[in-house]
């Protein structure tokens, strides 16, 4: 497949973009920061994004989404990462619906994704427990109590957790923490007794949650694929967030990249424009380099979940460890070549820099996805 | 598509029939490389027949067109033909300056008769051309070049000297960047030539380089006489002409770091560090050996990406500078961690066990990479300039 976008997400990402831009800019982010907002996000936008059908973009057309595949949600994402827009996009229309869309029996499917279609259910991915992403190391456990399992353990990190009203949860039904096998995936209603959630406040100003689980009852229907084979439906949905917040980085390091390079037109020094000094003139240079390079990986990775879901791991490895790094590399210049003012909460450069910082965390940072790399390819 | 598919059918059954099982080796040195020309020495029978089979099909030049001696394929086709070499691991039956530089310009700038006289000939390997750019007071300000060449009615004389020109006491003829008009602004008094190496006042003094081979020369020019006939495009246009071969050599030479190894990195550390659990015993290597295969599959990506935005018309005409700056700095990160990788072994300069030195000699020329073509550094310039528009780049 060519590695451009057809005139369909070309016409996509323009919409997209034009629509955040008037109705989600940056100010939307310091709003909702600065007036603490209780939700952290605006629920007036994610109708918006609900009525564009944003909402239901992975879900399958019998269902009432769009079936659209992963370079449109990416196209979506890249354009909230420029913006630094918090929405429930990610949380709920890319890891919840991909994940019940994939593994879902017919009537979890009927129960859950015409909700989230329509805007009536937020739902997300409870899966870290540690401070750094170990998918393989999940101790949470689920023991069997009658028909049923009782779940205990805490998660952390669980993005949109603070208003999810449902949660993939998971857990280990056997085996020890370190196995592949043994994990299984359930469908947790958010006010179920025993499940306790806290809100953290993150560096970017967008939203996670600590949630604990003290012998939450789930029915054996809430078993969302397999008992004890839930590693594959598992790292499948992983492969999708983490394309999908490489694609995010993407645009939010571009957008940065561009105010960076129209403020090397703007500001003089010495007399001159900043931008005529080669070692900025390079740096920047060697930057835009490095970016084009990332966007080709990140293509070449969300069109591998659409051609070959289940052979998409390396790609996506590639994908988020260099999208990772250079992001980081475009804020920390940004940042460096704004000056004094760059390092201002006024100015908006800075904010990138946040944002970027936890999506190279989310879902394994560049290090994890260079381990994973090696490992697959047996060195 | 299913024509692509029955191309890709035929082209496979006529690969392994006529490919010569030889022919179908990783070459172990640049020897290997058959060049072509009119003093060329063939390695084996099998070398020979391997570039005349090609040449016949026109696929030591698969997209030029028929009438040059090309293939005449589409850029679906060639790529289809380049894969299933790479699958059948047939090796490239010509290799050339004619065929990655001069063609490309001379199909877009040459005359009727130029393109009749010079392509067919690149494409059977028959005349081997060598590069006339750099000069000893210009490398990077290639448009400050002084070789000059005079009105003499209907020939033009030419004097004065090139250097580091690679091949040049090898090759039959040399594309040339001459001066014609002194008086005019350095870039609008240049001029494209073509001539015959054997003409008279022509010599050539070759140069060693770090890595003991010696591929290029210094090139002089005493009175050289060539006719006006071997002039490319218009009189004092030669610049617009050789940045657009430039950008071909840029391709080229950018793309060398993606052709892979027999063995892999991790194979090749494997070997010298060990392994515990089935990860490099070297854990600082392992992390250096994955990032660099990130970058290099993310690059090969990236050169794809290139030309699909090309063939939709969407290329910026300067991303041969970002495919030569990434590609070459890339090769040079291989070739250290092949060295890195390699250990006391990766150091022998002599012997079979070595073959004669083959990493060494590898690392050491993958050093010119960033250098040839045009230098990392004037890439940057250039994507400074053309690309993020920044001023008085
Ligand atoms: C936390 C903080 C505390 C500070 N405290 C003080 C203080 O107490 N007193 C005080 O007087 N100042 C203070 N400063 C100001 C500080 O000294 C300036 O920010 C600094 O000198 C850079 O100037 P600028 O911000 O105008 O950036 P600019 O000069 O506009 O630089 C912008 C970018 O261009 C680059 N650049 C500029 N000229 C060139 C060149 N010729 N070649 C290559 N690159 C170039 C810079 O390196 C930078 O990356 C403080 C700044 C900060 C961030
Ligand atoms: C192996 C090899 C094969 C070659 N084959 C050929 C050939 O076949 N035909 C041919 O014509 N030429 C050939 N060349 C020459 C090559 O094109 C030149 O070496 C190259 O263009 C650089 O010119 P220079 O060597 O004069 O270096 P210089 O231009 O003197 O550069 C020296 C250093 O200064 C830097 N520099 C120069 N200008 C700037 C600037 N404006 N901004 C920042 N940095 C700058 C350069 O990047 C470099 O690091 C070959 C070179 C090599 C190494």
């Amino acid at each position: 497949m060519a590695l451009v976008l057809n005139d369909e997400q070309t016409m996509l990402r323009d919409n997209a973009r034009g629509f955040l831009a008037k109705n989600a800019p940056i100010a939307h982010l310091r709003a909702l920061r600065d007036n603490r907002d209780a939700d952290g996000f605006s629920r007036a936008l994610w109708k918006n994004f609900v009525q564009m059908g944003w909402a239901g973009i992975l879900v399958p057309q019998d269902y009432g989404g769009l079936g659209l595949g992963h370079v449109e949600a990416g196209v979506v994402m890249e354009e909230l990462g420029r913006t630094l827009t918090p929405s429930p996009f990610l949380s709920t229309a890319v890891l919840a619906a991909s994940a019940i869309a994939r593994a879902g029996t017919d009537q979890q499917k009927e129960n859950y994704l015409p909700k989230i279609v329509a805007g009536e259910l937020i739902a997300t991915l409870a899966v870290d427990e540690t401070a750094k992403h170990h998918p393989e190391k999940i101790a949470m456990t689920a023991t069997r109590a009658g028909n049923g399992f009782k779940l205990s353990g805490a998660k952390t990190f669980v993005i949109d957790g603070h208003v999810a009203k449902l949660l993939i949860v998971v857990a280990r039904t056997s085996g020890k923490a370190g196995d592949t096998a043994g994990l299984t995936l359930f469908l947790v209603d958010a006010s179920a007794p025993g499940v306790r959630s806290e809100r953290t406040s993150t560096v970017d100003t967008h939203n996670a949650a600590r949630i604990t689980f003290d012998d939450v009852n789930a029915s054996a229907d809430s078993v969302l694929g397999k008992i004890d084979a839930g590693w594959d439906v598992l790292e499948g949905v992983l492969n999708v967030g983490r394309a999908a917040v490489a694609a995010e980085m993407v645009g939010a390091s571009e957008e940065a990249f561009s105010r960076t390079v129209a403020y090397l037109k703007e500001r003089k020094q010495f007399g001159k424009a900043i931008g005529e000094f080669q070692a900025l003139q390079h740096r920047a240079a060697h930057l835009y380099c490095e970016l084009e390079v990332t966007r080709a990986a990140v293509l070449k990775a969300l069109q591998t979940l659409d051609d070959s879901y289940d052979r998409a791991g390396a790609i996506v490895s590639v994908a988020k460890a260099r999208a990772g790094l250079s992001a980081t590399l475009a804020v920390n210049e940004a940042v460096q070549m704004h000056g004094g003012i760059g390092m201002t909460d006024e100015f908006d450069i800075g904010l990138f820099m946040k944002r970027v910082r936890v999506c190279q965390e989310l879902f394994g940072d560049s290090n994890f996805h260079a381990d994973r790399l090696a490992r697959l390819n047996r060195y | 598509m299913e024509n692509l598919e029955n191309f890709r059918k035929e082209t496979r059954a006529w690969l392994e029939a006529n490919c010569p099982p030889e022919m179908r080796r990783s070459s172990q040195s640049e020897d290997d490389t058959c060049w072509g020309g009119r003093h060329w020495k063939f390695q084996s029978d099998a070398q020979r027949q391997w570039l005349e089979r090609m040449a016949a099909k026109g696929w030591t030049v698969p997209e030029w067109p028929r009438e040059y001696g090309g293939g005449g394929l589409s850029r679906e086709e060639a790529k289809i033909l380049r894969q299933t070499m790479r699958e059948l691991n047939c090796r490239s039956p010509l290799d050339s300056f004619g065929i990655w530089m001069l063609g490309p310009a001379l199909l877009k700038y040459g005359n009727e008769e130029q393109k009749r006289e010079h392509l067919p000939k690149i494409a059977r390997g028959e005349i081997r051309w060598c590069q006339g750019y750099s000069e000893p007071g210009s490398g990077s300000d290639l448009a400050s070049l002084q070789t000059r060449a005079e009105d003499k009615g209907d020939q033009f004389l030419v004097n004065g000297s090139k250097i580091w020109t690679s091949y040049a006491d090898k090759a039959d003829w040399i594309f040339c960047l001459v001066r014609t008009d002194p008086n005019a602004p350095k870039h609008e008094g240049i001029s494209f030539l073509l001539f015959d190496m054997e003409s008279a006042g022509v010599s050539t003094k070759p140069i060693i380089l770090i890595s003991g081979s010696s591929p290029f020369c210094q090139t002089f020019f005493d009175d050289v006489l060539v006719p006006k006939a071997n002039l490319v495009g218009k009189l004092n246009k030669g610049w617009d002409i050789a940045k657009y071969l430039l950008t071909h050599e840029r391709d080229m030479i950018g793309g060398m770091g993606t052709t892979s190894e027999n063995r892999s990195l991790g194979q090749i550390a494997a070997d010298t560090v060990g392994s515990h659990n089935g990860m490099l015993a070297d854990t600082a290597l392992r992390s250096q050996i994955a990032a660099f295969e990130i970058d290099a599959l993310a690059f090969r990506l990236t050169m794809d990406r290139a030309g699909d935005m090309a063939k939709v018309g969407h290329a910026h005409p300067a991303v041969s500078s970002l495919l030569k700056y990434y590609g070459t700095e890339l090769n040079k990160r291989r070739m250290e961690l092949v060295m890195s990788a390699g250990g006391t072994d990766a150091l022998e300069w002599e012997g079979e066990r070595s073959r004669e030195g083959r990493s060494a000699r590898a690392w050491l020329r993958s050093k010119a990479n960033s250098i040839e073509g045009g230098t990392s550094e004037v890439q940057l310039n250039i994507i400074a300039k053309r690309i993020l528009g920044l001023p008085g780049a």
